[in-house]
């Protein structure tokens, strides 16, 4: 049976070798192809796909939508799952996902106190930070200590709800659109949106 | 799983641990995350196990790994991910433990006897002792 896996660069570096974590993820990779549970090929597309086409870009999209189209904003608010389908992203079966609206009194943030549960089909992969212990639990306990650590200063009477993510819902935060972008076309305000401003630890950029 | 999902968490006061900082970029720092990442969706799409299951298993093991002295910052997030994988695996009767770390065994013994540069094949002789 052949091998011929993407560890071609620490070949280069240092020789046959594979680090522990690698002969572990072969192991499991050279068992369950044997017995038909898994296609390697299968596995190269859904990591292609996570590399290259599913991230924040998507998010941008229906956030920027939600902007520009007050119908779509609505149907976003109220079903996210389906507001977000019929813009062609996909969606994870059992996924509920939930749009949080900033407004000027309420600011929202996301989190996963548990793992790292993240709308990764708008998003992509969640970063370091948001899988990390003191994200997770100084989110909660300390919001806005937290979006000062990411430079964001909050009027002192804003509200911040933070959302705590599962397996099976998850939240991305609609931020406010930022002034000065009327008649903005779509994929204009899209290019405002940043990863952080959908989980709350950011804004949109300034026009 | 925690606690309720819809919410909010009331405000609260102050610890100063630090959060992470790092850019933006590749998702994944070495092939073997994408590998397991891949692995778990993977068997997920297939109906191995839930979602819900996924993320419980995973929680027990972050939670693990913090007792035992990981600095849970993020940077040990796809170990924890990958003892999450074997366990299921395991637990679902895919392959059991044993059979993994002789594959795992002879992943290594192969590594051992290919020269630099050369793509790394199992044999079955690798799986002797």
């Amino acid at each position: 049976m052949a091998y011929d896996h993407a560890d071609h660069a620490d070949h280069h570096e240092r020789g046959s070798e594979l680090s522990e974590m690698q002969l572990r993820v072969r192991a499991i990779e050279t068992v369950l192809a044997e017995k038909g549970y898994i296609d390697p090929a299968a596995l190269d597309a859904i990591i292609e796909a996570y590399e290259i086409k599913i991230g924040p870009h998507i998010g941008a999209r229906v956030v920027a939508r939600a902007w520009a189209d007050p119908a779509f904003k609505r149907a976003l608010i109220e079903d996210a799952t389906r507001a977000v389908r019929t813009l062609g992203a996909i969606n994870r079966v059992g996924d509920h996902l939930i749009a949080v609206e900033n407004t000027p009194k309420v600011h929202n943030m996301i989190v996963c106190t548990l793992c790292s549960c993240y709308p990764w089909d708008i998003l992509g992969l969640p970063p370091v930070w948001y899988k990390s212990a003191p994200y997770r639990s100084r989110a909660v306990s300390d919001p806005r200590g937290v979006l000062a650590d990411f430079g964001l200063q909050l009027p002192a009477d804003t509200q911040i709800r933070v959302w705590d993510s599962t397996a099976e819902t998850r939240f991305i935060v609609l931020p406010m659109r930022p002034a000065g972008t009327d008649g903005w076309s779509e994929d204009k305000l899209a290019t405002l949106v940043t990863r952080d401003c959908m989980i709350g630890t950011g804004l949109p950029k300034r026009p | 799983m925690d606690s309720g999902s819809r919410s909010p968490r009331s405000l609260g006061r102050n610890d100063d641990s630090g959060i992470p900082r790092t850019t933006e970029g590749s998702v994944f720092h070495e092939p073997w995350e994408a590998q397991a990442f891949a692995l778990a969706l993977s068997l997920n799409g297939r109906g191995v196990f839930s979602w819900k299951e996924w993320a419980a298993t995973l929680g027990e093991e972050i939670k693990k790994a913090q007792a035992a002295g990981d600095p849970d910052t993020g940077e040990t997030y796809y170990h924890h991910w990958l003892a999450a994988l074997e366990r299921l695996i395991a637990a679902k009767g895919l392959a059991d433990a044993a059979t993994l770390a002789r594959t795992r065994e002879a992943w290594r013994r192969a590594c051992a006897r290919t020269p630099h540069g050369t793509p790394i094949e199992l044999r079955a002789d690798d799986f002797g002792e």
